[in-house]
């Protein structure tokens, strides 16, 4: 499943066996991932998994405990971070307050040693390519969030690493600003080439950004894939639950095969699903998993191949869409649908009776 | 009950001036007499004349002994903020065994009264046979500098990011560059504050000097010299002149100097687009 990227693309990072302790406490616990060149690739998961541990020891500071990591083809043990062809753009943007914007950008050109002209080339151009080339002159102090953003993103990107790091650029800025800054970065990266490394706990920004998300939880990957393919194929309850909602019901296992289960589900009855990666046969029972925008409501006539009947016994509303509450008879937890409001589905009444029709494609099987 | 705080409000300017007076009238005399023609500091003034200035210029022992001082007082500003800058540095940044010991051994010397590490001093310099000198005094001063020096340091480190160290190194930096074009122009406020506070203290140091300096006297030992002899108390009023003068040159000096590195480093305040 790794093959979505083009056969012609070769692994710019190679992670194997990585693993860091603190102490007694494991931080990472044996990761393996590749990455390929010009990828937009992201790392996410929840607070405390080990995205920074994990981008810090990218970027060459701190030590692996066990464990390999190779850039561009090269080995990067023991390779300190100011000899390795990876930038960072750190949280804090880490902008030098002693220095005004072009100084700040052109810090690491200096050792370089190129002629004045080259380096203030370089410099204007890292600063045009984020919108800054005006405000060359100011100080850290006299920056907005939006801007030092820029300018850590320039200084990152001025030295033509081979490996972009990004831990959680845009956390700090507020939604409207966040929203601009991600199509802006999704562009630049188009636009470089730049291999990009993502770390974010924003699920939203990881579909939304990149090629591939890695999806983390207490120090380990659960899931690697495409954004469409995690989302609509999570591999477990934790992946799933933590991509946006999903409604969960329990099956029961019927009949199995090299790729696909056939399982028996109270209200859906017989569906076939494939297996999720990394399926191991432990008894009959397994989790199917729906998401709430997958369920579409029926109004008055109409009729699906496939549907189910509930009572609507809460409504929640947001905005462009309407979150319906819907009890089934025989399911232990009632079911979530998520419903536009072209159609009124904002006036439907607590209490009343309502059907669902759902694709039975759209029903996924995962671990526990 | 308005009207009571009426009243206090109008004395309390009054109440203000009369102590500030108290505090600074002493001083003000300083520069007054030191140009007064009599020998003897009394009022009513007997006339100006600047021959107590032009006599401190032929003054050998007096060159000598300012020479002595500034030598002692940079040497002491010097160590005592490197010393300050590593402390502050293992303090801010490590969390080892025995920190807050460290903390109180640096800070010890706050507690201790001075004529106690003098004689200390005198103590351990006899027993290893060593002569009283300069370096001595530098010695001593270091330890009661350090106290000061380490506190204006903390604080200025404790405001420092550590991914500022990393942004550099990243940038492909190594360990020394990072250390001359970074950390210490972002830390230079605290750095020039600690050397400054270090240097008045060692200045005006007495008895420390006294006990160790030997033959070689700072200025403070060669003031109070001075002072046994009535017909040479105008010279040393017009020294105390020069030297206030000079304080407060230096304290504006490093004042500015501060104020316009911390406004360059600060990331708050200011303009915000
Ligand atoms: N220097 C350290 N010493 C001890 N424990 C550490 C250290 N750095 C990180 N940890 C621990 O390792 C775990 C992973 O930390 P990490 O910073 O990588 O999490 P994260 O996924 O980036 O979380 P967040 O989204 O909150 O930034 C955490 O439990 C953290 O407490
Ligand atoms: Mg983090």
């Amino acid at each position: 499943m790794l093959d979505t990227v083009s056969a012609a693309s070769k692994p710019m990072i190679e992670i194997s066996g990585l693993r860091k302790s603190f102490g007694n406490f494991e931080a990472l616990k044996s990761i393996s991932l590749n990455v390929q060149e010009g990828e937009f690739f992201s790392l996410l998961g929840p607070s405390g998994c080990g995205k920074t541990t994990l981008l810090r020891l990218l970027a060459g500071f701190g030590e692996q405990t066990a464990g390999t990591i190779a850039i561009d083809g090269q080995d990067m043990t023991g390779r300190p971070a100011n000899r390795r062809p990876t930038n960072m753009v750190f949280q804090s943007y880490a902008i030098f307050p002693h220095m005004n914007v072009e100084e700040n950008v052109g810090y690491g050109l200096k050792r370089l040693k190129l002629d004045r002209q080259e380096e203030q080339r370089r410099v204007r151009e890292a600063l045009d390519r984020v919108e800054l080339g005006a405000l060359g002159k100011r100080r850290a102090n006299e920056l907005s969030g939006g801007q030092r953003q820029r300018v850590a993103l320039a200084r990152a990107l001025v030295m033509r690493p081979k490996v972009l790091l990004l831990d959680e650029p845009l956390s700090a800025l507020d939604k409207k600003l966040r929203e601009q800054m991600q199509v802006e970065l999704r562009h630049l990266q188009k636009a470089v080439g730049i291999t990009f490394i993502l770390v974010t706990h924003d699920q939203y920004e990881a579909l939304a950004l990149s090629d591939r998300v890695a999806i983390m939880f207490d120090g380990q990957v659960a899931q690697v894939g495409t954004p469409k393919d995690i989302y609509q194929n999570p591999v477990s309850r934790k992946v799933a639950d933590f991509l946006g909602g999903m409604n969960f019901v329990d099956a029961e296992i019927a009949e199995e095969n090299g790729v696909s289960l056939t399982l028996d589900a109270a209200g859906f009855g017989r569906v076939r699903a494939p297996k999720p990666q990394g399926y191991q046969s432990m008894g009959r029972q397994i989790t199917l998993g729906i998401r709430p925008e997958r369920l579409r409501v029926l109004w008055d006539d109409d009729q699906a191949e496939h549907q189910i009947g509930g009572q609507v016994i809460d409504r929640h509303y947001f905005g462009e869409v309407t979150q319906l509450i819907v009890e089934i008879p025989g399911f232990k937890a009632p079911l979530a649908v998520t419903e536009t409001n072209d159609f009124g589905a904002d006036d439907i009444p607590v209490g009343s009776a309502i059907r669902l029709a759902y694709d039975p494609d759209a029903l996924v099987a995962m671990n526990d | 009950m308005t009207l009571l705080r009426k009243a206090g409000a109008s004395w309390l300017p009054i109440y203000a001036g009369l102590y500030l007076l108290f505090l600074y009238l002493p001083v003000l005399l300083l520069p007054v007499f030191s140009v007064n023609a009599s020998a003897i500091p009394v009022f009513p003034l007997k006339g100006l004349t600047f021959d107590w200035y032009r006599s401190l210029a032929g003054n050998d022992a007096l060159i000598n002994a300012l020479w002595n001082s500034l030598l002692v007082g940079v040497a002491s500003a010097l160590l005592a903020t490197v010393l300050g800058i590593c402390a502050a540095r293992a303090i801010t940044r490590y969390r080892f065994r025995g920190r807050r010991p460290m903390t109180a051994v640096i800070m010890a010397p706050l507690f201790l009264p001075e004529i106690i590490i003098a004689i200390s001093l005198l103590m351990v310099a006899m027993q290893l046979g060593l002569g009283l000198s300069l370096i001595l005094v530098i010695f001593g001063h270091v330890l009661i500098c350090l106290p000061y020096s380490a506190t204006v340091l903390i604080s200025g480190f404790e405001g420092f990011d550590p991914s500022f160290e990393e942004a550099s190194a990243d940038l492909g930096e190594t360990a020394f560059g990072t250390l001359t074009r970074v950390t210490l122009p972002i830390l230079m406020p605290a750095i020039i504050s600690s050397l400054l506070v270090s240097f008045t203290i060692s200045l005006d140091e007495f008895i420390i000097a006294f006990f160790l300096s030997g033959s070689e006297p700072t200025l403070p030992i060669y003031i109070w010299g001075q002072l046994r002899f009535p017909a040479k108390l105008p010279g040393v009023l017009a020294l105390g002149t020069l030297m206030l003068l000079a304080s407060l040159l230096l304290l504006t000096f490093a004042e500015m100097l501060r104020r316009r590195a911390a406004k360059r480093t600060q990331l708050d305040g200011g303009f915000h687009a």
